[in-house]
């Protein structure tokens, strides 16, 4: 179990987004977690062993690294992620719940359902409309406030996103403030500001996102307003047209068959 | 062997569950199994090797760890996830034996093997118990261990080899113990989700048998 399941399970809900939705998740496989693997662990890798503090006073590294790091960058970042892509299973389940359905009606033989075979159910993609468009709504506007609620937790923890060369500690057992240096501070500055910002165009894509599918609900609800069946203006134009050419014919009628019998 | 095998199993027993049932399955995979693989596991990862007493005495630091952390909380916590998921293996068997069964008598005998009805809801039911009884008992075993899932910084040892009452420092206490917290809600979660299961399922097959007396005094 890792990362690859993750992108497994997401996978398939990818089939049924948008296409903002669709480049969200790219940029949250690629720029996010593939980054978080293969280049974000190995820089914070070391980080206990070689955060040293100019004592040799037993136990106030421990304690000085514990009161500085609650917990660490990659920890945060693990959760971030993970919590941002729950959200996304809501739609999975909607999706998978509908199919049950549909595999339901085509086993009963129900005459209203028009596939031909229980594969076609399988592949097809449902459009986001109807419960499913108030599903991934709610997937996106919890993806935003997880993601918000992150960064704010980053910003709070961390005093700001920058990581400081040397921290003054002087918690017990340390016998007086004493200096404690952090391994690789540039580097996890630089990794921090781009997570960050990556996280920023997440934040944008998913607004994005949402305003598209309320500009579509609310448009496709203005074109049901706007086309109504029976127009009363229009139709008694209608009729008076036909009562006339009704009119006409009858006339002409009477006169042939005048014509006729005289 | 790793937790792919403990993913598979699980995903398995996903075709047999009820809606409730892959909820569970979710949130083991996701919230617990996940977090345990890409976060968890890291932060325990030197325990030992920073784990430092105020001593230079031989020995002293061994035995202090050992008398602090029995069991460590990481494995704990991967002895609770694999006990957790193994009662949905009776319903995998149960489902395999119905449809032995079927094979071996070469006739329909279920309507469909797989459906929560007549003896593999008794079976359902009892995976449940097990799953439910398994958290609770892990959690207790974690309460009783850790003095009610602290993390503390320092902890005072005055085992043999130390010479005196001595001061060992915990690495990374507040991010066990954020962790050690997100285990336990997670599993409070589950337990929650599986006696919602539970009362579902008993609830469904009351109003069956009421339905059914029902219609039969009609008749």
């Amino acid at each position: 179990m890792d990362w690859g399941a993750l992108h497994t399970i997401l996978g398939g809900v990818n089939k049924h987004s948008t296409s903002i939705g669709k480049i969200w998740l790219t940029v949250l496989f690629i720029f996010r977690i593939m980054i978080l693997v293969v280049a974000a662990e190995r820089v914070w890798g070391d980080e206990q062993d070689d955060f040293i503090c100019n004592t040799l006073q037993p136990g106030c590294k421990n304690v000085c690294y514990d009161h500085f790091f609650p917990i660490s960058h990659i920890r945060l970042w693990a959760l971030q992620l993970i919590f941002v892509s729950t959200p996304a299973l809501l739609v999975a389940m909607h999706v998978a719940y509908r199919r049950h359905e549909k595999k339901r009606q085509f086993r009963k033989g129900d005459q209203k359902c028009e596939y031909k075979d229980i594969e076609e159910i399988r592949k097809q993609r449902f459009h986001i409309e109807g419960s499913l468009w108030w599903t991934y709504t709610s997937s996106i506007f919890f993806r935003l406030v997880f993601e918000a609620v992150f960064m704010y937790a980053f910003y709070f923890m961390y005093d700001g996103f920058r990581m400081p060369r040397l921290m003054k500690c002087n918690a017990w057992p340390c016998p007086n403030t004493v200096d404690c240096f952090v391994s690789r501070p540039t580097e996890k500055t630089v990794f921090t500001i781009f997570m960050i910002a990556v996280s920023s165009i997440c934040i944008l894509l998913n607004v994005a996102e949402l305003c598209y599918l309320l500009t579509k609900f609310f448009l496709r609800r203005s074109k049901k307003v706007g086309n109504p069946k029976h127009h009363p203006n229009h139709e008694n134009k209608e009729e008076t047209k036909q009562n006339e050419m009704n009119e006409l014919i009858s006339d002409s009628c009477q006169n042939t068959v005048i014509g006729f019998s005289s | 062997m790793s937790w792919k095998f403990l993913r598979d199993l699980l995903s398995g027993v996903n075709k047999y569950s009820t809606g409730i049932g892959r909820m569970w399955v979710a949130v083991v995979f996701i919230l617990r199994l996940l977090v345990y693989v890409v976060a968890a596991e890291n932060i325990w990862k030197y325990e030992h090797d920073e784990f430092e007493c105020n001593i230079k005495q031989p020995g002293c630091e061994n035995v202090c760890f050992d008398h602090f952390f029995p069991v460590s909380h990481i494995r704990l916590w991967a002895l609770q996830l694999i006990m957790v998921s193994t009662p949905s293996l009776l319903v995998v068997f149960h489902v395999a034996y119905r449809e032995n069964r079927e094979k071996h008598h070469n006739q329909k005998l279920y309507k469909n093997p797989g459906e929560i009805d007549g003896g593999l809801l008794y079976t359902y039911l009892i995976s449940l118990i097990l799953k439910t009884g398994f958290e609770i008992v892990f959690l207790v075993l974690f309460y009783k261990l850790y003095n009610g899932f602290q993390v503390p910084r320092l902890v005072k040892c005055d085992i043999r080899p130390c010479p005196s009452t001595v001061d060992c420092y915990i690495s990374k206490p507040t991010e066990k113990m954020i962790f050690l917290r997100f285990l336990v809600a997670t599993s409070c979660l589950c337990i929650v989700l599986n006696l919602s299961e539970m009362s579902y399922l008993v609830f469904k097959y009351f109003i069956k048998c009421y339905w059914k007396r029902h219609v039969k005094k009609c008749q």
